[in-house]
């Protein structure tokens, strides 16, 4: 089983994105589950959502707490909230930042993670030019599947299609598409810690 | 057909599925998203010629459900915690007319302190009202026993509660596979009332009751709530038949043939003790878990026959009785009468706290060595316990526990989520 946790902040599409990337995955022939985090719901409160992706019945309905991939879709939170906590030593990171590893103060943690398995993706600003606003958790989807190759792009392009109809959708799957493209160009470098950033 | 859809979604096609003619609510968390889509449903004509009233408040809600099933119309509303509570009163009446309303609970703690996560507080308060209380483990259980829940009310002329746990099931997107609308219309017939208003021909529905006869209709009542006991399972089996999955039921045991200790609860925490019991298996020790899927009326002889053979029981629920201890954990030991298993009341879950299958399995090896508390907390912060009681025992005026306990949670736990 892959677990999946979602960092943001209320607001950001926290809940979403685990919807989305349940739905992708469920497209590609697996058992999914996603839930919210029970916590304070209120705009700009930390956020916290998980997904379950298996290849069989999921039946546990527990926080998510040792998590093999982690996503963080505001870097605000990198230093206020443990989002790192209980992560597997194997685990994957995707961080929307235009910085750098050592730039976020993270290449001692991060460094330890195996070749590929941390990405830093500049979603916001992928966010921006497709949607006109720093919306990450989509172009994090993508990232999401390059990085980890846990589900098709495809699938996450129609989860988001069927989720969003019409040309937020589109604009959003463009989005999505982008960070992908951009993860796996830079994988092809392969140059351990991912800096997945824009030129 | 199968999707991947949030447990609110999957609820309220199946609602619809089962042609309500009048659907009442006013929202509230973690219940909006069924009502939302219901009315949406209504509004863009995808639900026949159902009416849906946006009403002031969860009394109106039922109070309007009260009169249009008494008109002989199929009624379905949903509501969670002080949303229950503030229409308390109708939920007796409803009852006690004997009128089969469905209505949704998406389970959630009551206040005070205020708090929109999950427990089992809302329905446990209205468990002796009347109605038939059933629970569901996943969301295609949940939208499975609306189906089913339609064709028990109207067969006993009886209201159910069908009880889902709030965010962890409805705001959950699993996969749920949603019926085919030929297949529920030849499962559940339309509704035919055994007391209906018509002007052409006119009853009174609603008398009062003095002493000499309150009794007596009381009894009826009770009767007529424990055919309940072999309609369930009846229904369960048709529903099985027509739709070729097992949904429903009184009780359902998991590996139970030869187990030692079983571990009892309602809704969908079973999901989380299954994977517990599967990993103490690994680990040598024979536990096994019963799901009570129908909880009022409450099938003490089923409980009983499927706990057979146990040496210990422990009951995981999501309630507090103050000044009690559990709840569910006294129906079973009634229904143990006699008998010399002892039974343990483990309180967990309250207002939305995760239950781990850590804490399960912690549970079960420390019940087995006689450890636990009775009742016994689950991840009681024992910390911040002794702390609180400390300061309150200091001074007189020591202020409102909850304020304290969350400044002193924050101070401990801050850095983790």
């Amino acid at each position: 089983m892959m677990q999946v946790r979602i960092h943001g902040r209320g607001g950001q599409g926290v809940v979403t994105a685990a919807e989305l990337l349940s739905m992708a995955a469920f497209t590609d022939g697996r058992y999914a589950q996603a839930f919210p985090s029970f916590g304070s719901e209120r705009m700009g409160a930390p956020v916290t959502a998980f997904c379950r992706i298996d290849e069989r019945v999921i039946r546990t309905r527990e926080a998510v707490t040792q998590p093999d991939v982690v996503i963080v879709q505001d870097p605000t939170l990198l230093h206020q909230v443990d989002v790192f906590g209980g992560l597997s030593t194997q685990g994957y990171v995707l961080i929307n930042s235009t910085r750098s590893v050592e730039e976020l103060g993270l290449d001692e943690f991060l460094n330890t993670f195996p070749h590929g398995h941390v990405c830093v993706v500049p979603a916001g600003d992928i966010g921006v030019k497709h949607m006109k606003r720093p919306i990450a958790n989509t172009p994090l989807l993508g990232g999401f599947a390059a990085a980890t190759g846990a589900i098709k792009i495809e699938s996450v392009v129609s989860a988001i299609r069927q989720k969003f109809p019409g040309s937020l959708g589109a604009r959003n799957a463009d989005a999505a598409r982008e960070a992908h493209d951009l993860v796996v160009s830079r994988l092809r470098d392969d140059k351990g810690v991912l800096h997945a950033r824009a030129n | 057909m199968r999707a991947q859809i949030e447990g609110s979604q999957a609820v309220a096609e199946a609602v619809v599925l089962c042609r309500p003619e009048v659907i009442a609510a006013y929202p509230i968390s973690p219940q909006t998203h069924i009502v939302e889509r219901l009315s949406r449903m209504v509004k863009q004509g995808d639900a026949g010629r159902c009416q849906y009233l946006n009403v002031e408040s969860e009394f109106a809600a039922l109070s309007v459900l009260i009169g249009a099933s008494a008109a002989g119309a199929r009624t379905y509303t949903a509501t969670t915690s002080q949303g229950l509570l503030f229409m308390a009163e109708a939920v007796y009446n409803a009852a006690g007319l004997g009128l089969p309303i469905v209505m949704t609970i998406a389970n959630r703690a009551v206040g005070a302190p205020i708090n929109i996560w999950n427990d089992h507080s809302d329905s446990m308060a209205l468990r002796d009202a009347g109605w038939i209380q059933l629970y569901a483990e996943t969301n295609q259980e949940a939208a499975d026993l609306h189906i089913q829940a339609f064709q028990l009310a109207e067969q006993l002329s009886s209201p159910v509660m069908v009880c889902m746990d709030g965010y962890i099931l409805t705001h959950a997107y699993e996969p749920v596979d949603v019926p085919d609308q030929n297949l529920v219309d030849a499962f559940l017939p339309p509704f035919s009332p055994v007391q209906v208003l018509d002007p052409s021909d006119p009853i009174s529905i609603g008398s009062m009751v003095g002493p000499e006869a309150f009794t007596e209709v009381k009894y009826l009542a009770y009767q007529q709530q424990l055919r309940a006991l072999a309609l369930v399972p009846e229904v369960a089996g048709d529903f099985e038949r027509q739709f070729h999955r097992l949904s429903g039921g009184l009780c359902t045991p998991y590996r139970m043939e030869d187990a030692d200790i079983a571990v009892i609860a309602l809704g969908s925490v079973i999901g989380t003790i299954k994977d517990a019991v599967d990993e103490l298996r690994l680990e040598g020790i024979a536990a096994g878990c019963v799901k009570i899927g129908c909880y009022r009326p409450f099938p003490s002889l089923q409980l009983r026959a499927a706990l057979e053979g146990v040496s210990r029981a422990i009951v995981v629920e999501k309630d507090l009785a103050v000044g009690m201890g559990g709840i569910v954990s006294v129906d079973i030991r009634m229904a143990l009468q006699g008998s010399a298993v002892p039974v343990h009341t483990v309180i967990a879950g309250l207002g939305g706290r995760s239950i781990s299958i850590a804490s399960l399995k912690r549970m079960v090896i420390e019940a087995r060595a006689e450890r636990l508390n009775e009742p016994h907390f689950l991840d009681l912060n024992t910390t911040v316990i002794d702390a609180e009681q400390s300061r309150r025992r200091e001074q007189r005026r020591a202020g409102p526990v909850a304020e304290q306990v969350l400044r002193a949670v924050n101070a401990i736990g801050a850095r983790t989520t």
